[in-house]
């Protein structure tokens, strides 16, 4: 066999090559939960922590350290799709269906993993309009004066804080076969460490559900910050 | 010895391009000893009988090692049973009055020829295209000249022990051959005699599953469940690992 012109692009092309780049991107984006999370729990700190750490994001590497985080975070966050919907579209071409379908051990979120992360999609989305660029102009208003007075106003509206559950719960299900993945993908999952590797990845996968939630739902439930 | 009345909806398509149907056959009077094949065979005699095409299946050895049985058994390929094939499958497993639905491994890579019989030949040409040693063939070397440790050469023949019948394929919900090659791979891999090759072995094998229109593993572990070799996914590790480590070095050299 000859030896293709451009080795990267044969890489990227071949299966395990687009898997390699949906664990990676994945790694990266299950990263960034972990620093999201733990930044937004500040808001239990307080309106003053929060505000100043709001404040330090923004001020970070003289403001350009946001840009960074987040042209870097866009990248990872499209790449990580275009190729998921790449690799399920070939992945319905090449099944013929049975008349009677079985299943004999994948998990349910493994199975729904493309609606799943359809939707931590469409979330992403209207989290950005709702916090990052706030389109409703009295949460701008607020934003601009304190980022805190703005998340707990923002979680008022039952309809948001709903949609926030159900896709947080989708994140968590997407998580719970995805972190297992990334070590499978990299070639690091072996029979001695696959049992480790499950538990971690449901572990972390019901940390970050259990800490995103915990923030709307003592807003809208129990009243925090009012 | 007790009997079993079964019924079978049994897939029938006459050629490759037919669309093929369910069809339902009463399978009377079946002995719990028979095999899952010989109760096809009783059930065909009949339709031979009474004048009507048998329904076509692959088979040869009949013993568990030849990976020629390949049916899909209530939606699973090789029945639910663990770490068994069709031939070795017994009727005992089965109780009196249950409708059984029997049909063809199904994929893109694997078109049926007619009723049960796939074309499984896209296995042998991602063997032709690196699951071999180039060795001179005719006297054999001592059993000791090439040392192989222990863990290696457990873990190749654990490899080695994939038939080849394509199961893991046909249960997979993306039709992804990866257990199938990485085993085929692996066993090579691992051992002395297939270092030479390896990095060209790993790559040119991948691609030709690529370019047979194979899907992509999603990491669900269903080929594991159902080999009926039992061959682990640690071997598609493996697998990703020597890909990545080969497509590496070939970038660079």
């Amino acid at each position: 066999m000859s030896s293709s012109k451009c080795s990267l692009c044969t890489f990227i092309k071949s299966s395990i090559g687009r898997k390699l780049v949906v664990a990676l991107t994945g790694l990266a984006l299950v990263l960034f939960l972990a620093g999201h999370l733990s930044g937004n729990l500040l808001i239990f700190a307080g309106a003053e922590v929060f505000d100043a750490y709001a404040e330090f994001l923004h001020s970070f590497l003289h403001g350009m350290g946001v840009w960074v985080a987040r042209i870097g975070l866009l990248a990872c966050f499209v790449i990580h799709i275009w190729f998921t919907v790449l690799l399920t579209r070939e992945n319905k071409k090449a099944r013929t269906p049975y008349v009677h379908e079985a299943t004999v051990q994948a998990s349910k979120s493994s199975r729904i993993m493309i609606w799943s992360g359809l939707t931590i999609l469409a979330f992403v989305i209207f989290h950005l309009l709702h916090f990052t660029v706030r389109i409703d102009s009295d949460l701008a208003a607020l934003g601009e004066a304190s980022p805190w007075e703005m998340v707990i106003q923002g979680f008022q509206n039952p309809l948001v804080t709903i949609f926030y559950v159900i896709a947080m719960t989708l994140l968590c299900s997407h998580l719970s076969h995805g972190v297992a993945s990334i070590f499978q993908t990299l070639g690091l999952r072996s029979k001695k460490t696959a049992g480790a590797i499950k538990f971690i990845s449901c572990a972390y996968a019901f940390v970050i559900y259990v800490g995103f939630i915990s923030i709307p739902l003592s807003i809208w439930l129990f009243g925090f910050g009012r | 010895m007790s009997l079993l009345n079964l019924t079978l909806k049994v897939w029938r398509q006459d050629n490759p391009s037919d669309s093929g149907r369910i069809e339902t056959y009463e399978a009377k009077e079946i002995p719990t000893s028979a095999s899952f094949l010989e109760m096809i065979d009783i059930v065909n005699e009949r339709l031979i009988k009474d004048g009507h095409d048998p329904i076509h299946f692959d088979h040869d050895c009949r013993e568990g090692i030849c990976g020629m049985c390949s049916m899909t058994i209530n939606g699973v390929p090789h029945s639910k049973e663990r770490g068994t094939t069709t031939c070795q499958l017994h009727m005992r497993k089965f109780s009196d009055g249950e409708t059984i639905y029997i049909e063809p491994f199904r994929a893109k890579a694997f078109p049926v020829i007619k009723d049960l019989v796939t074309d499984r030949s896209s296995f042998d040409r991602i063997i032709g295209a690196g699951g071999f040693i180039s060795v001179r063939t005719g006297s054999a070397p001592d059993a000791h000249a090439v040392p192989v440790p222990k863990p290696d050469a457990d873990a190749a023949f654990d490899a080695a022990a994939c038939i080849g019948c394509g199961a893991c394929v046909a249960t997979c919900k993306n039709a992804s051959a990866m257990l199938f090659v990485s085993a085929k791979a692996s066993h090579l891999n691992h051992l002395p005699q297939g270092q030479v090759e390896k990095d060209q072995r790993t790559l040119s094998m991948v691609r030709q599953m690529d370019a047979e229109g194979f899907g992509n593993c999603t990491n669900q572990y269903e080929c594991e469940a159902v080999c009926p070799k039992e061959i682990s996914v640690q071997h598609i590790a493996k697998l990703n690992r020597d890909y990545l480590a080969a497509s590496a070095r070939e970038g660079v050299s």
